[in-house]
């Protein structure tokens, strides 16, 4: 077979050992592309471990600007030898196997739909470097030097991103550049530079891409920065993957921006704590003072926080939870991506509770639902859960920079200080509803010398915040606290609802990283004949036009990444509309973020089983579909 | 019980410096068994409140779940209070801590809260020195589950059913010294005399301050042969008598130099204990540690200001948060604003 050309789209992975330096390298192969200005999604798929074992790192390139996984594998470098059995089937036919030669390849590897390019990496190291620990490291950018020739990245883009990154030891830029240049002058003297996929500036790229001056930035990053712009002041966490870079970020940029310049002291406090129930019990008390608190954590410390989740559901105090998903249930695969918390969180503890949850699908958003959390859980006084997950969280994601508007000030919800407690008329009630939207007005401790003292407890309470096991009394704060959930419908975002250009009864609904390949699989079928409507959820409790959306359609796929459907499930327990029949289930679980092409081929064939008429009924499109 | 209380006070009520009678550091009418330890405890820490000057509005009282955790409703109604969830006071603790250094806390727990449930948290909130005047109501058993041992039950102390205890007790008090408390004592809720000035001084400490007070229960571990008796807690007492003097009063009584220990606490004032002439040096975390396994041992129960640390910093000094309380720390002081964020996204190209 021939192998494929291709330009500016193609799916690139490399089977590396973890522990050996590969991730920088291949971080910085995914950015030469970004710098090119062709739109590329890198992703790391990583075992639970620190050295020895299999990792790979698929990088997408896409000038039609799609950032999800599309599926497949057109070239595979590879490293490992403990992984090249499975490395070598899961290259598709037409594709690229650039291996180590400086054995000759096990006859077993060989496919004849494949094209094999060997370069002696090995054999390239133990000539050039004496150190053991050099020849583990270079190897790895001696393959991007190669890649440089093989794809035709731009060299003098690889040489300044090694300047950057070794910016204050600059002794280690030469040598780099070094290793860079054997790999590129090997496959310059060995190979037809570039091959038949390969990369090109300066083409047009899809409009959503290039209408941005596009940032690459991880999730997690933006959603730590988003809680030094709300102003929060006291982080309290335990370590968990994928979380940690969550507080690792919060950290590094108070370290920056939160330092008292008078005293040197810090304008903040992080708190490790002994695990995630004391975390949360830290936010908790944080915020009843007044203060800005969060937490990140993952699934299970979502598990933990579940009864401290339900004191600040019922004591109405304000708590922010980054939850970066991972697959589970228990341990799980701690390294590998789900988005199967929706349910744990959204009814997080025992007894009526429900929670607010915001799911953010780029970085971007990371950055911007991390800031409006703050404002929502103080408005609400009530925890407000922030889903993201690990492949959103821990990747690098091209995403429109960020953006803040000096002239938002922060909602501090209310509160009632010193001056409004001495003009209030009336009993100062803490849990009365004074407005009418179920949301009653707090002190903070300390803040007036003779009124709006209360006491914050977990168990009922009356209006002004007495002990009480009078029925109706606790029916009544029940039945207000339901009134907040509908007042909070009205506050968070907005579902992101986009017509197809035809009518039709079809719609997709998803959230988070489901969105890009969403969108992808949407635009696949729709070249198709296939139109679809989308939803993209941003929130819970579902906004209005969730709700719309489901009346207006006669199916609704559902897409998401967990087993049991769990977003549909809420879908079906918290909308007045009767959606049991419509909402068809689109589940992917196996740890990997779901692709385009699974979407698009699950959707298709459900149309098509149910016999819908194929607008263009087009025999050339058919063979595409097969 | 009754739930009436008599409104009348004698107008000639003494105040104190603030001008405020005993009755303003009050609290709601204790729902607790007429006779309850905890009450007197309570007592204790309304007297400690008045007499210290104390404004009530300026102390955050935090607790978790028991008999124990129900009682800071029954003290100090001007002051916020937060009931927490079982055992998990002292987070709570820390996060109202971290956000507003400037309160004083006082938490109220149970040996079930503490040594059981609360166990983990305890140990932590010990270790981080978080400024705090923790006070664990120590009974021995579950009182509002109806009588159960708790994990501070001595061994070979008797349940009211009839039990013998086999396990072996924790005694917060040497696990907090442990684990780097640095300032730890013991009391009994009967001694009146040495409770107020204990919590005087555990306010006064700058970092976490237990007091372990066994407050016996009336209505399940008051009988013969449990540890936690009125009566066996009276017999067993080796007290060391306390004083505290705040920082502006002038010192006036004078005691035999050979068996007087006085301690300066870092805001100025004294904590003076009247010792017997072999006791050894509080300030010595080993020697703290020997002198109550060496009462343990006998069975008797020390108690008194048992170990300080009187240059102890704080969770505050050690993470060096500005001296501002961080939930008054505005926009504008927090918020880096849009330049900023031009040049991360410019690091991010």
């Amino acid at each position: 077979m021939q192998p494929r050309q291709a330009i500016n789209d193609f799916v690139i992975k490399f089977a590396n050992v973890n522990g050996t330096g590969s991730a920088s390298a291949n971080g910085m192969f995914a950015k030469a592309i970004f710098r090119m200005g062709i739109p590329v999604s890198p992703r790391n798929i990583f075992p639970s471990n620190i050295q020895g074992m299999p990792t790979w790192y698929e990088v997408r390139v896409s000038e039609d600007g799609y950032l999800g996984r599309r599926g497949g594998t057109d070239i595979m470098v590879c490293v490992n030898p403990q992984s090249m059995d499975k490395d070598v089937k899961s290259v598709d036919p037409g594709g690229y196997f650039i291996y180590d030669s400086t054995k000759p390849l096990d006859l077993r590897y060989v496919r004849r739909d494949i094209h094999y390019i060997g370069i002696p990496f090995t054999e390239i190291c133990l000539r050039e470097y004496q150190d053991a620990r050099q020849r583990l490291l270079f190897k790895n950018v001696i393959y991007v030097g190669a890649l440089a020739a093989l794809l035709n990245i731009d060299f003098g883009i690889l040489k300044d991103l090694v300047a950057d990154q070794f910016k204050g030891k600059e002794k280690l830029i030469t040598p780099n550049v070094h290793a860079l240049d054997l790999g590129y002058k090997y496959a310059m003297e060995h190979f037809d530079c570039p091959m038949g996929m390969h990369l090109e500036s300066g083409r047009a790229v899809a409009k959503h891409i290039s209408d941005f001056d596009q940032i690459l930035m991880d999730g997690n990053t933006a959603a730590g920065l988003g809680a030094v712009y709300a102003g929060a002041t006291v982080a309290a966490w335990y370590p968990i993957t994928p979380s940690t870079s969550v507080v690792e970020a919060f950290d590094k940029y108070c370290r920056r921006l939160r330092i008292d310049p008078g005293t040197g002291k810090k304008n903040y406090a992080i708190v490790q704590a002994e695990d995630e129930l004391s975390a949360m019990g830290m936010v908790i008390g944080a915020a009843w003072n007044g203060a800005r608190s969060f937490t990140a954590t993952s699934g299970p410390g979502v598990s933990l926080m579940s009864e401290f989740l339900g004191l600040a559901y019922f004591a109405e105090v304000p708590a922010v939870l980054i939850d970066v998903q991972r697959a589970g249930p228990s341990t799980g695969m701690p390294t590998r991506t789900q988005q199967s918390d929706i349910l744990a969180a959204a009814y997080a503890s025992h007894g009526d509770t429900k929670h607010v949850l915001l799911f953010p699908a780029t970085p971007a958003e990371c950055f911007e639902l991390t800031v409006k959390s703050f404002d929502l859980a103080e408005r609400l006084q009530t925890p407000v859960i922030l889903l993201s997950d690990l492949d959103l969280g821990m990747n690098e994601w091209m995403s429109p920079p960020l953006e803040f508007d000096d002239e938002y000030r922060y909602d501090r919800g209310k509160v009632l200080d010193a001056e409004a407690l001495d003009a209030l008329d009336e009993r100062f009630g803490r849990y009365l509803d004074v407005d009418g939207d179920g949301i009653p007005y707090r002190t903070y401790p300390g803040a007036h010398a003779e009124k709006g003292a209360y006491f914050t407890r977990g168990s009922s309470k009356d209006e002004y915040a007495a002990y009480t096991e009078d029925g109706d009394a606790y029916v009544r704060n029940m039945d207000r606290l339901l009134k907040k959930f509908e007042t909070a419908k009205t506050l968070v975002p907005e579902a992101k609802i986009k017509s197809a250009n035809t009518r039709t009864d079809y719609g997709v609904m998803f959230f988070g990283t489901t969105a890009s390949p969403s969108y992808e699989a949407v635009e696949i079928l729709e070249k198709e004949g296939i139109a679809l409507d989308t939803c993209r959820i941003r929130a819970f409790p579902f906004t209005e036009n969730i709700e719309d959306f489901i009346r207006d359609h006669e199916r609704i796929f559902v897409i998401e990444q967990n087993r049991d459907g769990q977003m549909r499930r809420l879908l079906l327990n918290e909308t007045a509309v009767d959606a049991r029949s419509k909402l068809v289930p689109v589940l992917e679980y196996d740890g990997l973020p779901v692709t385009a092409r699974k979407i698009a081929r699950v959707m298709r064939d459900y149309i098509k089983g149910a016999d819908v008429v194929n607008l263009m009924d087009d025999p050339a499109l058919k063979e595409l579909q097969s | 019980m009754t739930y009436l209380r008599p409104n009348f006070r004698h107008p000639d009520s003494p105040t104190n410096e603030l001008g405020y009678t005993r009755q303003y550091y009050e609290g709601g009418l204790s729902t607790l068994c007429a006779g309850c330890g905890h009450d007197s405890i309570s007592a204790a820490i309304i007297d400690a409140c008045f007499q210290m000057n104390i404004e009530p509005h300026r102390v955050a009282k935090l607790s978790g779940i028991g008999c124990s955790s129900k009682t800071p409703a029954y003290f100090l109604s001007g002051s916020h209070s937060f009931n927490s969830v079982h055992g998990r006071m002292p987070s709570v603790a820390t996060g109202a801590n971290m956000a507003n250094r400037d309160l004083i806390y006082i938490g109220v727990s149970g040996d079930g809260d503490s040594a059981s449930i609360g166990m983990g948290q305890f140990a932590h909130v010990t270790r981080r020195n978080l400024n705090m005047a923790y006070i664990c109501e120590n009974n021995g058993c579950y009182g509002l589950t109806k009588g159960q041992d708790s994990a501070t039950m001595d061994r070979d102390s008797v349940s009211k059913k009839g039990d013998v205890n086999m396990y072996s007790p924790i005694d917060l008090v040497r696990v907090a010294i442990e684990v780097g408390a640095t300032f730890v004592g013991r009391s009994f809720s009967g001694d009146k005399a040495q409770l107020v000035p204990l919590i005087k001084a555990a306010i006064s400490h700058r970092g976490f301050a237990l007091l372990d007070v066994v407050s016996p229960c009336v209505t399940f571990n008051n009988h013969q042969g449990s540890t936690k008796s009125y009566a066996h807690v009276r017999e067993a007492n080796d007290a060391t008598p306390v004083d505290f003097v705040p920082t502006r009063q002038e010192i006036t009584t004078s005691y035999d130099a050979g068996t007087t220990q006085e301690v300066c606490l870092h805001d100025g004032s004294l904590v003076r204990l009247h010792k017997a002439a072999d006791d050894y040096n509080i300030e010595d975390r080993q020697e703290a540690l020997q002198a109550i396994a060496h009462h343990s041992g006998e069975g008797r129960i020390l108690t008194g200001l048992l170990y300080v640390d009187r240059d102890s910093e704080d969770l505050h000094d050690v993470l060096g948060t500005t001296r501002q309380p961080l939930n008054t720390l505005t926009q504008n002081e927090l918020c880096p604003g849009s330049r900023f964020l031009d040049s991360i996204n410019a690091g991010l190209r």
